[in-house]
């Protein structure tokens, strides 16, 4: 399709089309980003009514938070483990789920399901399958002779960090394997059969001829994944409020614990506006690494 | 005799698959398998220590006690409404938008499609206390219509991109056609643009549907009283009580998430391509 097709609109006339998306973006998205911004030069009292202004006494007060530089760490290593384990594990998953076998619908489908599933019911699951007492891992473990006395695997801070690692893993494979999927796809059929020699030139194949191909579809998964993990609320929250004490939280639920349970909303935008510049980082990347522009220019 | 070994190691290798393939899918399915035998536990079942793999009796009856025994009705009439205004608030702001992108050269178009890809990726957590704070200047704190226009905006960019996409794959001359005929603007695209994009649409707005239905930290941190609750907020606090009836949490998620994962499913071809801004199709 050329640029000829399209019909040469006033401004004016593009406002009742695009006035509704625009009154929710300005509205709704955009308005609370401002008012993060503002409130975390803020001085807030602690039931939340805004004193006047603090300054920068916000971040340094948050400099100043005992529990930052653990949370820092954390965050860290959360989102460098998860998202590289699921880059990692999303390769092959993606190829298995792009090879022809009897269940590969079933497959597919079974992959899905924590993607569809509510965060916190997926959650919900593994917190009660890792209870100390009654949840079925120690059980697991046990008949298979690994362990004499269970363990309280979310009542130990390293433990349970562990665990939401595992489980951070497992919720984003979905995406990230999707993405690649489609990757897949759209590599010519016989391009893939080319790869495919018998025997230790099949390895070989795979980064010499396809991995260079899904390396724009790999780069935007990791991206976009990078984000949602950064973000991930519900997990940690459900499954060890980031507790014991601060041991499990990352930036996201620290902020969250700043300000629901300290009450300190403006220590807790500071830290929140510093969540959100890593995000703007995250996105530059992705407007670099995607099409968008494309739909642009079509 | 060498094409019959031929054909041997492909159907080894075939089985090799399907049995790696049953196993990963095992592997995605535990948690819910597990949350699917406590469901039909008894209650005296789920505090066995220790526990059993399967269930003693098995109490299919817990899918319908759960709403006796739990404030489930409520969360589940709670997250339905929610959801549904947040599928049509959404649906009105993005068919126009798509349409017009799918159509039209305007002069703001490169700026407004950067908004649309930027704001994709700004996420309701980061921006929470903003958030809060907007909402208890507009006084919509606790209130259905606040978590509505919440989910309806965060979500608008995947819609946005889908409906545009397939905006553009009908042909021009079809609206050509009709705008010769004699019909307005507007005509065209709601008698003939609107009924051919509708595989759009239902994409669009079963996402937005799910979207809605998961959403939590917003509605976890605006909606205070437990009538307004959805049910993941719902259920997120029933684990903090003292005595947790697993069982029936457990039989109200399956109701909760079964029908969305099947609608999940629905539109799996396009979800990577509508989460991607359309990089990945």
């Amino acid at each position: 399709m050329s640029t000829k097709v399209y019909k040469k609109g006033s401004t004016l006339q593009a406002l009742p089309w695009l006035g509704p998306a625009l009154f929710l973006i300005f509205g709704f998205v955009l308005w609370p980003t401002a008012e993060l911004f503002l409130m975390s030069f803020r001085k807030v009292s602690i039931s939340g009514v805004i004193k006047g202004w603090a300054g920068f006494n916000n971040y340094r007060a948050l400099f100043d938070n005992g529990d930052l530089s653990g949370t820092l760490k954390r965050t860290a290593i959360w989102l460098l483990v998860v998202v590289s384990a699921t880059m990692a594990i999303s390769l092959p998953l993606a190829q298995l789920m792009n090879a022809k076998f009897r269940g590969q619908k079933f497959l597919r489908y079974s992959v899905i399901v924590p993607w569809a599933a509510s965060l916190v019911i997926t959650a919900t699951s593994w917190k009660w399958i890792l209870d100390a007492y009654y949840g079925i891992f120690n059980n697991i473990l046990r008949d298979l002779h690994i362990i004499k006395e269970p363990i309280d695997v979310l009542g130990n801070p390293n433990t349970a960090f562990i665990a939401l690692l595992v489980v951070g893993v497992l919720v984003s494979l979905p995406f990230t394997s999707y993405v690649l999927l489609a990757g897949l796809q759209s590599i010519p059929h016989d391009i893939l059969e080319a790869a495919k020699v018998d025997g230790a030139g099949a390895w070989k194949g795979y980064w010499a001829i396809i991995f260079p191909l899904l390396r724009p579809a790999f780069l935007v998964a990791a991206v976009i994944n990078s984000v949602y993990v950064f973000n991930s609320f519900p997990i940690i929250w459900v499954m060890t409020q980031g507790g014991p004490g601060y041991e499990t939280d990352t930036t996201t639920t620290f902020a969250y614990k700043i300000a629901f349970r300290d009450q300190d909303i403006g220590q807790s935008a500071s830290l929140a506006v510093g969540n959100f510049l890593i995000i703007l980082i995250f996105i530059m990347l992705f407007l670099k690494l995607s099409k968008w522009r494309e739909l642009d220019q079509q | 005799m060498m094409r019959n070994s031929y054909l041997m190691k492909q159907k080894s290798k075939g089985i090799a698959l399907s049995v790696v393939g049953i196993l990963v899918s095992l592997a995605f399915l535990f948690p819910y398998v597990t949350m699917f035998l406590t469901a039909l536990k008894p209650k005296a079942d789920i505090t066995d220590i220790p526990p059993t793999y399967l269930p003693k009796a098995w109490e299919w009856d817990n899918f319908i006690k759960v709403f006796q025994e739990l404030p489930f009705g409520m969360y589940l009439r709670s997250t339905i409404l929610i959801s549904v205004c947040t599928m049509i608030v959404g649906l009105l702001a993005a068919i126009p938008a798509g349409y017009y992108l799918a159509r039209n050269h305007f002069r703001f178009r490169t700026a407004f499609l950067l908004l649309v890809v930027v704001t994709q990726m700004f996420s309701p957590t980061t921006l929470l206390i903003g958030i809060y704070r907007e909402m208890s200047v507009l006084h919509l704190i606790d209130s259905y219509l606040g978590l509505i226009i919440i989910n309806a905006s965060f979500n608008l960019a995947f819609s946005v991109w889908i409906l545009s996409s397939f905006f553009k794959s009908i042909p021009l001359e079809i609206e050509e056609a009709a705008s010769i005929d004699g019909a307005t603007r507007f005509q065209t695209f709601r008698k003939i643009s609107l009924p051919l994009a509708l595989p759009g649409i239902m994409t669009t707005a079963i996402f937005t549907f799910i979207a809605a239905w998961n959403e939590y930290v917003v509605a976890y941190t605006l909606a205070s009283s437990p009538s307004k609750q959805p049910f993941s907020v719902g259920l997120s606090l029933l684990i903090g009580y003292y005595e947790v009836k697993w069982n029936y949490l457990f039989a109200g998620s399956l109701i909760a998430i079964i029908p969305i994962i099947i609608l999940f499913i629905t539109i799996e071809k396009y979800l990577v391509s509508g989460l991607t801004a359309g990089s990945v199709k």
